[in-house]
C-alpha cells in the first residue's frame, strides 16, 4: 500500500517501470513503444474488415450525400465558392474524416481496456506516453488510407482545384494535426472510461464541434444561432482556411493553425490525465 | 402462459434492457435532435432555391429523425437478441415451453415500444420548435402509426439478421448499409431538385424516399393520399418480408437435435 502510494505520487513515466532486459526509459523506449503499438493497431485494422469498413465508407457516405444529393445549394444567391460544391464539401468530408479517424481509435483504445490487452501494455510499456503516441500515429496511418480514397473519389466526381501543390500540402497538414487532436480527445476518454460504452461520449462532441460550423453554405449565408456558435467555433477558422486553401485564395491560415496547434496541445494534457487516469484504476 | 403473455414478458424484457443501457437510449434521442438542429439551421438557404415546396427547411428535415431513430432502435434490437443467441439465452428459452414466435413478437413489441416513444418526442421537440403539422391532429396519430410501423420494420430486419448470423458484430454490420440508404434518399433536398442523375436516380429507386416522404408530407403537405400510401405500403412490405425470413432464421436457429 505505502509502496503503491510512494509510485502514484511519481510522474507518469517513472512508474512502475517493468524489468525488461535492454528496455530502457528515454527517447528510444518512446518510440519503441509508440512503434509496436502502431504496429500492432494498424495491422488489427487492416486485417479486419468490419473494423476498416466504417472509417473508410462514413467519409465517403457524407461525401456523397453532401456533395452529390445538396449539389444545387450552389445556384442559392449568395453562394459564391469559386470551385463548386463538391470541393465545398470535400474540405468539410476531409476534416471530419481526421477528426472520425481518432474517434474511431479511441473505440479500439475502449476495446483494449474491456479485454484487458490496455492492463498488460501499461505493465509492459517502458514509457507510458509512448502509448498514447502510439494511438495517435496508428490513426495517422488510417486516415491517411482514408484520405487518398476519398481524394480519389472526389477528383473522380470532378472536384475543381483552385489551389497549387503548398496549398495543397497545407490543407492535408491541418486535417492531419486534426487528426491528432480527434485521438487525443478519444484517447482521454477511452482511458477515463475504459469501456466501449463510452463510444457517444468520444462521438458526439466531436460531431457536434464539426457541425455546428458553417459546414452546407459559408459562414456569411447562416443567420441565427447557428451564425452566432459558429462564428467563435474554432472549427470554423479550420473550415474556412481549408476551403480557401483549395480555392488558391488562402485566408486566415494562421489563425486556423493556431487554432489546431491550440486543440492539439490541449487535448495532448487531457489524454494525459487519461493515462494517469487509466494507471490509478491498475 | 397464454401466448400473450409470452410476448408481454420478453417486450417487458426488451424495452428494460434497452432503458438499462445509457447508450441506447440517449443516442437514439439526442443524436437525431443534433442533427435536425445543425442540419435545419445549416440548410436553412435552401430553401430559397426555385421549388422548395416549405420556406422552413426545419420542418421540411423533421422527417429524418423519425427514420434515423427507427434505425437506431432496430440495431439495439438486434444487437440484443445477436446477445442473446451469443450468450446462449436463447438456447435455454428453447428448454422451455415458450413459443417460437413469442420470442420474435415480444423483441417487435419492445420496438414498437421505443420507436413510439422515440416518435412522440421527436414529434414533441418539432412542436415546440415552431414546426407546424399541415395535417393537424389527426396527422400526427397517423405520423405516430407510420414511425412505429417503420421501427416494427426496420426491427423485424434486424431481428432477421441477428437470428440469421446470431452474432452482434454482423447486425453492427448492418448499420452502414442502412445508413447509405437513408443518405442516397431524399432526406436532404426533395427528389425534383437533386441536380445530379444518378444521384437522385438513387433516390428514386430506393425505398427510404418514400418512407421520409409519407412522414413528411403530414408535416408539410398535409394529406396527400400517394405519399401515405407509399409509405404505408413499403414499410408493410419490408415488416411481412423480414419477419417472414426471421421466422425461418429462428426456426433453423431452435430445430432441436
Amino acid at each position: 500500500m505505502t509502496s503503491k502510494r510512494s509510485d502514484r505520487s511519481l510522474p507518469t513515466d517513472e512508474r512502475a517501470k517493468p524489468a525488461r532486459p535492454g528496455g530502457g526509459t528515454g527517447t528510444g523506449a518512446f518510440w519503441s513503444v509508440a512503434f509496436a503499438l502502431a504496429w500492432r493497431i494498424l495491422h488489427n485494422v487492416f486485417t479486419t474488415p468490419s473494423l476498416l469498413f466504417p472509417s473508410l465508407v462514413f467519409p465517403l457516405f457524407f461525401f456523397t450525400a453532401f456533395a452529390g444529393g445538396l449539389s444545387r445549394v450552389d445556384n442559392i444567391p449568395g453562394f459564391d465558392f469559386p470551385n463548386g460544391y463538391t470541393a465545398f464539401q470535400f474540405v468539410f468530408v476531409l476534416l471530419q474524416s481526421a477528426a472520425f479517424g481518432g474517434v474511431f481509435t479511441g473505440f479500439g483504445v475502449a476495446r483494449d481496456f474491456e479485454y484487458g490487452f490496455a492492463r498488460r501494455l501499461l505493465l509492459a510499456a517502458p514509457r507510458r506516453t509512448g502509448l498514447i503516441a502510439g494511438y495517435a500515429l496508428a490513426a495517422l496511418g488510417r486516415w491517411l488510407v482514408t484520405a487518398t480514397l476519398l481524394t480519389a473519389v472526389a477528383l473522380v466526381a470532378g472536384m475543381q482545384i483552385g489551389g497549387n501543390g503548398v496549398d495543397l500540402f497545407a490543407l492535408y497538414a491541418l486535417a492531419l494535426i486534426v487528426s491528432i487532436a480527434g485521438t487525443l480527445w478519444a484517447t482521454g476518454v477511452a482511458m477515463r472510461f475504459r469501456t466501449i460504452q463510452a463510444g457517444p461520449v468520444m462521438q458526439l462532441p466531436v460531431f457536434l464541434a464539426l457541425f455546428f460550423a458553417p459546414v452546407y453554405v459559408p459562414l456569411n449565408m447562416l443567420s441565427g444561432w447557428l451564425h452566432a456558435v459558429a462564428s467563435v467555433n474554432p472549427a470554423t477558422a479550420l473550415l474556412e482556411a481549408g476551403r480557401s486553401l483549395i480555392s488558391g485564395s488562402p485566408e486566415h491560415v494562421a489563425l486556423a493553425y493556431l487554432a489546431a496547434f491550440a486543440l492539439a496541445g490541449t487535448l495532448a494534457v487531457w489524454a494525459l490525465r487519461g493515462l494517469r487516469s487509466a494507471e490509478r484504476a491498475g | 402462459m397464454t401466448l400473450a403473455a409470452q410476448v408481454g414478458h420478453i417486450a417487458r424484457r426488451s424495452v428494460r434492457r434497452t432503458i438499462r443501457q445509457p447508450a441506447n437510449v440517449i443516442f437514439p434521442f439526442v443524436f437525431p435532435m443534433a442533427l435536425l438542429a445543425v442540419t435545419s439551421a445549416g440548410l436553412n438557404p435552401a430553401t430559397k432555391i426555385p421549388g422548395f415546396p416549405t420556406d422552413s427547411f426545419l420542418a421540411f428535415f423533421l422527417a429524418f429523425p423519425f427514420i434515423q431513430g427507427a434505425l437506431f432502435a432496430t440495431m439495439n434490437a438486434g444487437t440484443d437478441l445477436a446477445r442473446d443467441i451469443q450468450s446462449g439465452f436463447l438456447n435455454r428459452l428453447a428448454l422451455t415451453p415458450m413459443r417460437g414466435g413469442a420470442l420474435i413478437a415480444g423483441q417487435l413489441a419492445g420496438i414498437a415500444t421505443m420507436g413510439f416513444v422515440q416518435a412522440v418526442f421527436y414529434l414533441a421537440v418539432g412542436l415546440a420548435v415552431g414546426v407546424h403539422l399541415a395535417s393537424g391532429v389527426a396527422g400526427a396519430v397517423v405520423l405516430l402509426a407510420l414511425a412505429t410501423l417503420i421501427a416494427i420494420s426496420f426491427g423485424s430486419l434486424g431481428a432477421f439478421f441477428a437470428l440469421r448470423t446470431g452474432s452482434g458484430e454482423a447486425v453492427q454490420g448492418l448499420f452502414p448499409l442502412l445508413f447509405v440508404s437513408l443518405f442516397l434518399s431524399s432526406m436532404n433536398l426533395p427528389r425534383n431538385l437533386i441536380e445530379i442523375d444518378w444521384f437522385r436516380y438513387a433516390a428514386t429507386v430506393n425505398p427510404v424516399s418514400y418512407l421520409i416522404e409519407g412522414i413528411r408530407s403530414l408535416i408539410i403537405t398535409g394529406w396527400d393520399g400517394q405519399a401515405l400510401a407509399l409509405a404505408f405500403g413499403i414499410a408493410a412490405l419490408l415488416g411481412i418480408g423480414s419477419l417472414a425470413a426471421g421466422a425461418w432464421a429462428l426456426r433453423m436457429r431452435l430445430t432441436r437435435t
